[in-house]
C-alpha cells in the first residue's frame, strides 16, 4: 500500500510559502493575534434532532451559516508551516481556501479548492478529517480542537452550487485524443474531470443505470444527499463527458474490444465492490445481507418507498450490523430508519478500534444506536421458515497487536451466548471488483485481486492503462481515490501527449 | 434507454420481447441472461437471453408473467424505452462436442434452451428436446426447437399428447431408451430443475441446471444471488448461472426464492389498484 505520510513535495512548498507571504495574507493575520483568534470557540455544525432524523432520510448536518464559518476561519492561524496540508492527503492548500473565507470571498476560496479537490461538496461531508488534516492542526496542539476544516470546505462548496452558477472553466482546442474511464466512482469522476480540462474526450463506462459508485449506492441520502451527486455529474456533463451506464466493461465489451474502438488510453476505477461474508453456518439464511445488498437495495433502488417503488427490502424489528466502518454506521442507522425496534452494532474489537468517522458514530449513539464490543457470532439461527432468527455469540478479548497495528481479537471459551436478529447486515469489508482483472489477462494483479500500479504514476501492468481508487486499495476512502485519480490523470495526459494514433 | 422492438403474447402468461441492444448481441452467447428494469420505478431482473439478431442488434427473451415487474413488462409496446437493458451477464454455457446431450425445457425455459440446443447442434452433438407443458396450447417456439433437434419430446398432463407425465418420468424413460447421453442442460422453473437432477442422479449422467436465484445488480456486487453448490457459496450472477444440478442445495434455493413473498404480493396489489381501479 501507499505511504501517504511521506514529505510534502517541494512544489506544494514553494506554493504554500508564495500564499503565506502575499500582503493581504500578512494584512488579516496582522489584524487580528493569534490569541484572540484563540478565543474564539469552534462554530458547531447545525444538526437536526435526532428522535425527528431517525425516522427519514433527509441529511442529518445543516451546513453551517456564512456567518458561523468566517467566524470558524477567523479560529485558523494562518501558519508559516500548516500541518493541516500535510495531514491531507491530497495535499489542498487549507489556509488560503481558510482565509479566503475569513475575508469573505467565497468564490475565490471554491476555485483554491478544486485546485485539488474536485469534489469539495463531497469530501466536506464524507472525509476522516480527524484522523487527517484536523487531527495535526497546529491549533488543536494548543487549545484541543482543530479549525473544523471540514465543515469549511463543505460551506464554500455548498455556497457555490446553491448559487446556481457552478464555476465552468473554458476549456482547451480538443486534442483529439479518446479517454475511457471504467467505473464512475469518486476516482472515474475525478479523472473524466481532470482529462476533459485538458481537452480529451472522455467516456465513463458504468455498470448501474446510475453514476456515482459508492456514493451513489452506498453512503445514505441522510449524509450526502444525491442532488450533490447529480449536481457534479451535471458539471462533467457540461465539461463535455460522455456517460454510459448499463455498460458492465468485461462483459459488454472488453478492454481490448474498446481498444479496438479507439480509445487512446485507460483509467480503471472499478473499486472494491466485491462483498466479504463471515463464512460460518447459516449466512444464506433469509434476512441475512450484504452491507451491499441491503444499501444497494434502500439507496440505488429506493426499497424505503417501497410499494411506490418495486424493489423490496426486509424490514427487522432487531437488527444487527455486524462491523465498525462507516459501512456498517450506515447500515445500522439505514435500519433505524426503516423502523427497526433495535438497531445494534456488533463489532468484535472495542470502540476505540472503530475504523469509522468519529462524527458517524456520535450520530448514531444519539440516534438511539445500541452498540455490542468485543463480540463475534459464530453461527446463525433460523426459524422454519428459513429466516434468520437469532445468532450464536461469543465474547472476546484484546491481544496483542496485528499487522494492522491493532489489537487483535481472542475468543473467549465458553462465553457463547444467543442474541435476538431478524435482519442482520454483514459490513465486514469488501474486496477489488474482479470483473476487469478477470476478462483482462493482461492485467497483473496483487495478492487480494487489487490491480497492481506503479504507485508514482498509477501505471499498470499493461501500456496505456491506469487505475486508482478502491480497485487498487481494497475499501479504503473517497479521497484517496481522488488522489490516485489526481496522479493518474496528470500521467495520462503525459501519456497522451506522446501518443500516437495507429 | 433500450428500445422495446416487439413486445407479444406467445401462449398464456408467456411473453415474448425483443430490445434494441446492439452492444450487447455482439458478446452474447448461450446461457447468458440480461437485466432489465421496465421502468424508473422498477425492479432489476435478469431474463434469459433466448435468442439474437445480428443484423438488427436485438435481443430476444421470453418471460413468464409471475409477478409486478413481468406484468409491467407485459404491459409495453415496440416503441417504448427502458432504463436497463443490460448485459451479456454470467458465464455462458459449455458448449462442446459431447456426443448426446438432452436438454430439458418447461415454461419460459422452452425459450431459454434454445440457443444452447442451437450451439450443442452447430458442434456436432445429437440433441434430444425435452419440453415440460401442463397442456398443448401451452407449447411455443416447437418449430424453432425441432429445427436443432434430432429428437422432439413432450411430457405433459395434456390428453393431447399421450402422457400423462411431468418431465422426470419421461426423462427417465428416454435415459432408459438412450443409453449414450453424455449430459443433460435443463432450464425452466427451480422445481423443473430439481427433479431433473433428482431424476438423473442414480444415471450419474452430469446435469447441469441454470439456477434463478434473486438478484439485484447482476455484476457480483451484492450477494443476493448466493447458492450452495457442493457446500460452498458461489454468486450465481457470475459463477453461474450453469450449476452441476447435483451439487445444488436445492432447500435453500427454494427457502430464498421465497424471500419477499409477502412483499411481493403487496406490490402486485398495489400496481393493479393503481391501474386498474
Ligand atoms: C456504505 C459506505 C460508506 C462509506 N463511507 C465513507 C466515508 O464516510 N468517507 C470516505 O472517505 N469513504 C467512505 N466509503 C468508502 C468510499 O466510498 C470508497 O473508498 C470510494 O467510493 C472508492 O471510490 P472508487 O471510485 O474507487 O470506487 P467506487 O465508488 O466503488 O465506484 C466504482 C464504480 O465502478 C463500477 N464498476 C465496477 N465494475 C465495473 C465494470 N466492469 N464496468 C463498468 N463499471 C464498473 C461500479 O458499479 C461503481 O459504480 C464508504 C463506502 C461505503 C460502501
Ligand atoms: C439468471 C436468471 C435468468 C432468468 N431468466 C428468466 C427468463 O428467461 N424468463 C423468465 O420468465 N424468468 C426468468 N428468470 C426469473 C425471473 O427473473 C423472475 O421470474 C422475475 O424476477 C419475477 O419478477 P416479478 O416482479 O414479476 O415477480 P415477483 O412477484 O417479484 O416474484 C415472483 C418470483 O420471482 C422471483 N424473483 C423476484 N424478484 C427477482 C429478482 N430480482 N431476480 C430473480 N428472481 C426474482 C421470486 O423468487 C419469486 O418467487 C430468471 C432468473 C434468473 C436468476
Ligand atoms: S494547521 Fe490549523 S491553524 Fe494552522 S493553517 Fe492549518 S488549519 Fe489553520
Ligand atoms: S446479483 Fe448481486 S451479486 Fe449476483
Amino acid at each position: 500500500m501507499a505511504d501517504n505520510k511521506k514529505d510534502m513535495p517541494p512544489e506544494l512548498k514553494e506554493k504554500l510559502k508564495a500564499g503565506f507571504n502575499q500582503e493581504w495574507r500578512k494584512e488579516l493575520r496582522k489584524s487580528f493575534p493569534m490569541k484572540e483568534r484563540m478565543k474564539i470557540k469552534r462554530q458547531k455544525m447545525p444538526e437536526r434532532n435526532p428522535d425527528e432524523r431517525n425516522q427519514d432520510f433527509f441529511e442529518v448536518n445543516r451546513g453551517l451559516r456564512a456567518k458561523a464559518a468566517v467566524a470558524e476561519a477567523k479560529r485558523c492561524w494562518d501558519c508559516a508551516n500548516p500541518q493541516c496540508v500535510k495531514g491531507c492527503p491530497v495535499g489542498i492548500d487549507i489556509p488560503a481556501f481558510v482565509k479566503m473565507i475569513e475575508i469573505g470571498d467565497f468564490d475565490q476560496s471554491v476555485r483554491k479548492l478544486k485546485e485539488t479537490n474536485a469534489l469539495p461538496a463531497i469530501c466536506g461531508r464524507v472525509c476522516p478529517q480527524e484522523i487527517q488534516c484536523e487531527v495535526v492542526c497546529n491549533l488543536k496542539k494548543a487549545t484541543g480542537t482543530p479549525v473544523a476544516i471540514g465543515n469549511l470546505e463543505r460551506f464554500v462548496a455548498d455556497y457555490e452550487r446553491e448559487k446556481g452558477d457552478m464555476f465552468i472553466p473554458s476549456l482547451p482546442p480538443s486534442t483529439g485524443k479518446k479517454v475511457a474511464i471504467i467505473g464512475s466512482g469518486p476516482a472515474g469522476l475525478t479523472v473524466a474531470g481532470d482529462l476533459a480540462l485538458k481537452g480529451h474526450k472522455c467516456t465513463i463506462f458504468e455498470a448501474l443505470h446510475v453514476p456515482g459508485g459508492v456514493l451513489w449506492y452506498g453512503i445514505p441520502e441522510f449524509r450526502l444527499p444525491k442532488k450533490i451527486l447529480e449536481a457534479e455529474v451535471d458539471y462533467l456533463k457540461k465539461l463535455g463527458v460522455e456517460l454510459r451506464t448499463n455498460f458492465v466493461v468485461g462483459l459488454t465489451a472488453t478492454l481490448k474490444e474498446l481498444k479496438k474502438e479507439g480509445f487512446d488510453a485507460f483509467f480503471v476505477g472499478t473499486g472494491a465492490g466485491l462483498p466479504n461474508f463471515m463464512r460460518i453456518p447459516g449466512e444464506n439464511l433469509v434476512g441475512v445481507y450484504s452491507a451491499n445488498e441491503y444499501l444497494t437495495r434502500v439507496n440505488l433502488m429506493r426499497a424505503f418507498e417501497f410499494p411506490e417503488y418495486d424493489t423490496p427490502v426486509y424490514l427487522g424489528k432487531n437488527a444487527v450490523v455486524l462491523g465498525g466502518g462507516n459501512v456498517a454506521m450506515d447500515s445500522v442507522r439505514t435500519a433505524k430508519r426503516l423502523g427497526a425496534e433495535e438497531s445494534t452494532i456488533v463489532y468484535r474489537r472495542s470502540r476505540v478500534e472503530m475504523p469509522a468517522r468519529i462524527e458517524e458514530v456520535h450520530h448514531a449513539e444519539e440516534e438511539g444506536i445500541k452498540f455490542h464490543f468485543l463480540t463475534t457470532p459464530t453461527q446463525f439461527i433460523g426459524d422454519d421458515r428459513g429466516h434468520v432468527k437469532a445468532m450464536e455469540c461469543i465474547q472476546m478479548e484484546l491481544g496483542e497487536p496485528d499487522d494492522s497495528g491493532r489489537r487483535r481479537p481472542i475468543p473467549i471459551e465458553g462465553s457463547e451466548f444467543i442474541m435476538e436478529a431478524d435482519l442482520v447486515v454483514v459490513a465486514i469489508g469488501n474486496s477489488p471488483n474482479p470483473l476487469i482483472p478477470q476478462t483482462t489477462p493482461q492485467l497483473k494483479v496483487g495478492r487480494w485481486g487489487n490491480i497492481e500500479v506503479d504507485w508514482d504514476t498509477m501505471a499498470t501492468s499493461m501500456k496505456g492503462v491506469y487505475a486508482g481508487g478502491d480497485i487498487i486499495r481494497g475499501g479504503a476512502t473517497v479521497i484517496l481515490a481522488m488522489g490516485d485519480a489526481r496522479i493518474a490523470a496528470n500521467e495520462m495526459d503525459k501519456y497522451l501527449q506522446n501518443h500516437k494514433k495507429k | 434507454m433500450a428500445k422495446i422492438l416487439k413486445r407479444e403474447r406467445l401462449v398464456p402468461n408467456v411473453h415474448v420481447i425483443e430490445v434494441e441492444a446492439p452492444e450487447i448481441v455482439r458478446k452474447c452467447q448461450p446461457g447468458q441472461f440480461v437485466i432489465i428494469m421496465p421502468d424508473k420505478k422498477g425492479e432489476r431482473i435478469p431474463l434469459t437471453v433466448a435468442d439474437w439478431d445480428k443484423k438488427k442488434g436485438s435481443i430476444t427473451s421470453v418471460f413468464l408473467v409471475v409477478g409486478t415487474s413481468t406484468h409491467k413488462l407485459a404491459e409495453l409496446k415496440a416503441g417504448d424505452d427502458i432504463p436497463v437493458f443490460v448485459g451479456p451477464l454470467g458465464k455462458p454455457s459449455e458448449i462442446e462436442k459431447f456426443g448426446t446431450v438432452l436438454v430439458a425445457g418447461g415454461c419460459f425455459g422452452i425459450a431459454a434452451i434454445y440457443p444452447i440446443a442451437r450451439a450443442l447442434k452447430q458442434k456436432g452433438n445429437k440433441v434430444i428436446t425435452l419440453i415440460d407443458v401442463k397442456a398443448n396450447y401451452l407449447l411455443y417456439w416447437e418449430e424453432k426447437l425441432r429445427a436443432v433437434s434430432d429428437q422432439f419430446h413432450v411430457s405433459s398432463r395434456d390428453s393431447f399428447y399421450d402422457c400423462k407425465e411431468y418431465i422426470p418420468h419421461t426423462l427417465e424413460s428416454l435415459l432408459k431408451k438412450e443409453k449414450k447421453i453424455a449430459r443433460i442442460h435443463s432450464i425452466g422453473c427451480t422445481y423443473l430443475m430439481y427433479t431433473c437432477a433428482e431424476a438423473t442422479r442414480p444415471y450419474e449422467i452430469q446435469t447441469l441446471v441454470s439456477l434463478n436465484p434473486i438478484m439485484v445488480d447482476g455484476t457480483g456486487m451484492c450477494g443476493a444471488c448466493r447458492v450452495t453448490v457442493g457446500g460452498k457459496t458461489k454468486f450465481a450472477c457470475v459463477d453461474g448461472p450453469d450449476f452441476d444440478g447435483h451439487l445444488v442445495d436445492w432447500d435453500e434455493l427454494f427457502m430464498r426464492r421465497k424471500s419477499y413473498f409477502d412483499d411481493e404480493i403487496h406490490s402486485m396489489c398495489y400496481w393493479e389498484k393503481k391501474n386498474f381501479p
